[in-house]
């Protein structure tokens, strides 16, 4: 879009309907993350340093590497997702944008919605598009790559969404980065046991499918609830 | 009788002091009576010998972690739904009993995993999601000392407990969902496979933690209330009194 353009959308959103809220929310936030594309540069790196971390850490040897794989690039999505939460209502908090949003006539658990899309979008979907990449480092086999790569497909919006939670109920506290991970971390373990026991499943042999549907099965509930409670922790922190 | 005339700080602090001294001896009687049939009365197990009687501390306590969380994510909803303080007051003196609760099963639960499986830990699907839950309570009780409007705190620990009350099913159903270390149910709605003097101690031992529970929340409660309503006009005797001791 041109400069002209950009200057002419309008701050907050205007229509009262929830998908528009919710489209407005998904632009707005996807091209304030693009234009600081160094800080998503970073994030990035971030995931791909903690990765190379474990491997230098232990010993490069194959039957390790194999074993260590999955749980370490399921951890590493964990921690950089949990990074990345804080620019979600942090910026807009400080300069007031998120108390107009609130009162704008889009129902809030849209704009939210479309906030958490964009998160996922910036965060969780480029850790999915690096798996061939990080995947062949871990010295990984097609099918165990497949696995992984459709666990942190349902696996990461998961991640966003209750992120957002726990991001919403920490906005302008002290203490933010750790109280935040405290807070989000033991809701993450789920998602974590599953996509790795789906990988870990498919090696034994037993198929992927079992924690593949509960991944899938906690991410329909989380679409379905963390909007409202993201949402109901925004007004909590604007009153 | 009206029982909502006890939903208010004013009048429960009171009827929370009147109630503590019945549960607290409650509790020790039971605890008392649930040691007895413990150690003199229940037989020795066939596979595991003296070594399993930690589970009249260990089953009571687990039981108690996931009851009490429960409970505050349901006075916590109180308190969201209906914006009542003493809602949120409840909740929040359920959280630290709740802590400890999960911390005793652990601790048990670790020291009973020794003698039996050869170790203190194990990552099996019930501890783990008991590890959770420990984390979840710590997590609550964090929040609120971050945040310092209690009416910011109150909502805001409600919506936490609300969000983490998914993990209280896992942790109930983990043995049966997954075939791991941890030994399945043995009290089901369809009776009880363990031996009945076994089965009378648990749940001896149970109540005495319940009321023990109970005790030591309404009194954190009244310690609660005394601090948040200390400007509100009921308490003002109370607290010249207190300022003159202190002058004193």
């Amino acid at each position: 879009m041109s400069a002209e353009l950009t200057a002419l959308q309008p701050a907050v959103p205007v229509h009262d309907g929830a998908w528009r809220g919710l489209a407005w929310a998904v632009a707005r936030d996807l091209r304030l993350a693009l234009r600081s594309r160094a800080e998503l540069g970073v994030q990035l790196l971030f995931y791909l340093i903690v990765v190379a971390l474990f491997p230098l850490a232990t010993s490069p040897e194959r039957n390790l590497l194999v074993t260590m794989g999955p749980p370490v690039l399921w951890v590493a999505a964990l921690l950089a997702s949990l990074l990345s939460l804080q620019r979600l209502f942090a910026a807009d908090h400080a300069d007031g944008t998120l108390e107009q949003i609130a009162l704008s006539p889009a129902p809030l658990e849209a704009v939210v919605s479309g906030k958490i899309l964009a998160h996922w979008l910036t965060t969780g979907l480029p850790v999915v598009a690096l798996v061939p990449l990080t995947g062949i480092a871990y010295q990984l086999d097609a099918e165990s790559l497949l696995v992984l790569v459709a666990g942190l497909l349902l696996g990461t919006p998961i991640l966003s969404l209750l992120g957002a939670v726990g991001a919403a109920l920490t906005l302008g506290l002290r203490g933010g980065g750790s109280l935040l991970a405290l807070l989000v971390l033991p809701l993450y373990v789920p998602v974590l046991i599953f996509g790795a026991g789906a990988v870990d499943a498919t090696r034994a042999g037993l198929g992927a499918g079992a924690n593949l549907s509960l991944l899938g099965a906690g991410l329909a509930l989380a679409i379905v609830g963390a909007p409202f409670a993201a949402a109901a922790a925004v007004r909590i922190a604007l009153d | 009788m009206n029982w909502f005339r006890y939903a208010s700080p004013a009048t429960f602090h009171p009827l929370a002091g009147r109630l503590i001294p019945w549960f607290g001896i409650a509790a020790a009687l039971l605890a008392a009576i649930g040691a007895w049939l413990a150690f003199a009365v229940a037989p020795v197990d066939a596979q595991q010998g003296e070594v399993y009687r930690i589970i009249y501390i260990h089953v009571p306590s687990a039981w108690m972690s996931m009851f009490l969380y429960v409970v505050m994510a349901f006075w916590g909803a109180l308190a969201l739904g209906f914006g009542t303080r003493l809602s949120a007051m409840l909740a929040q003196a359920i959280a630290p009993t709740g802590a400890l609760m999960t911390v005793i099963a652990l601790w048990t639960g670790a020291l009973w995993g020794r003698p039996t499986w050869g170790t203190y830990w194990a990552w099996d699907a019930r501890m783990t999601s008991e590890l959770v839950l420990l984390f979840l309570y710590l997590g609550v009780i964090a929040l609120r000392q971050a945040i310092d409007d209690p009416r910011r705190a109150d909502r805001a620990c409600a919506v936490l407990a609300l969000v983490g009350v998914v993990n209280v099913p896992i942790i109930y159903f983990s043995v049966r969902w997954w075939n791991t270390l941890h030994q399945g149910a043995s009290i089901r709605a369809s009776g009880a496979s363990m031996d009945p003097t076994m089965l009378a101690g648990m749940l001896v031992m149970t109540f005495a933690f319940w009321s023990y529970a109970i005790a030591i929340v309404l009194a954190r409660l009244r310690a609660i209330v005394l601090e948040r309503e200390r400007g509100a006009a009921w308490l003002a005797p109370q607290v010249s009194r207190t300022v003159a001791e202190a002058a004193r």
